[in-house]
């Protein structure tokens, strides 16, 4: 119950963090991304906030031994750049300059109740079903320890 | 066109920084937003299952906030036809998936961890984006 409620209540701040920064609303985002027209630089503001309080949190939370409501800190251990990672970001990043929205600037709008985000809603959970099957499919016909 | 709004967005921005921080002091995982919805896409209810569907459900439930502190709901302009949406959309579960991780994971989790594929991750996706928005607004002329 502890880890439900405490979840919730971050969401509920990361959320307002994203409604209040503008992240949410992809006529500032596009415009974020149009350097040569109509350029709104907000949003660089909003990763330098993000960045800068995180960057100093993780300092201090990762010099304790274990989270407080689960057994340990879960951290990503790649250090390698590889074409997967690369690929997909860079399909992320168009997929993101012709919608406007990212899966976290997205989320607090869909709960707005309006038509189009829930329509980029379904599509990105489409594409995330597509990518699986198909690494999936991949992986099978790889020899195994290839 | 649309406002500048620096203090806005660095407040806005502090508070994404202020959940990362508090979901890793807490529960001690990434708060990455494409992370935690593939996550949920699993028909095995594990553990993590409770706490994404919970950390999801505040993130839907924060306009209320707004609603709360300021008196309106936060304006929201979506200045795409909603074929761009479903086929940005596709891509963009296709291209998360596939690079693990978003703007929020590895564009802020991971960089300030100084994490070589979190950087490396969005200065392709901030490219690519740039590119496209580019090609949409000056070439199609859209």
């Amino acid at each position: 119950m502890a880890r439900i409620l405490s979840a919730f209540v971050i969401g509920l701040i990361f959320g307002t963090g994203i409604l209040v920064s503008g992240m949410g609303n992809p006529a500032k985002v596009l415009n974020f991304f149009d350097l040569a027209g109509t350029w709104d630089p907000s949003l660089a503001f909003v990763m330098g906030g993000a960045l800068l309080v995180t960057a100093i949190g993780y300092r201090v939370v990762l010099t304790k031994p274990e989270p407080v409501l689960e057994g340990s800190f879960l951290l990503p251990a790649r250090r390698d750049l590889d074409l997967k990672l690369i690929g997909g970001s860079a399909v992320f990043g168009i997929g993101w300059g012709m919608a406007g929205f990212c899966p976290g600037g997205l989320v607090p709008v869909l709960g707005l109740g309006m038509a189009e985000p829930a329509l980029t809603a379904v599509s990105i959970v489409a594409g995330m079903l597509a990518a699986r099957w198909t690494s999936r499919i991949a992986l099978k016909k790889q020899p195994a320890g290839a | 066109m649309t406002d500048f709004t620096p203090l806005q967005s660095l407040t806005g921005g502090m508070l994404i920084g202020l959940a990362a921080v508090a979901l890793m002091m807490m529960h001690g995982r990434i708060a990455g937003i494409s992370g935690i919805v593939n996550g949920l896409l699993t028909l095995q209810l594990n553990k993590d299952w409770a706490w994404r569907a919970a950390f999801l459900a505040g993130m839907i439930l924060s306009p209320l906030i707004l609603l709360v502190a300021t008196g309106r709901l936060p304006d929201i302009q979506i200045p795409v036809a909603a074929p761009l949406l479903a086929v940005g959309g596709f891509l963009i579960g296709i291209g998360v998936t596939l690079g693990s991780g978003c703007t929020s994971g590895h564009g802020v989790c991971g960089m300030s961890r100084l994490s070589k594929r979190s950087i490396a991750a969005t200065l392709t996706f901030m490219v690519t984006a740039v590119i496209t928005v580019f090609v949409i607004r000056h070439t199609l002329g859209g």
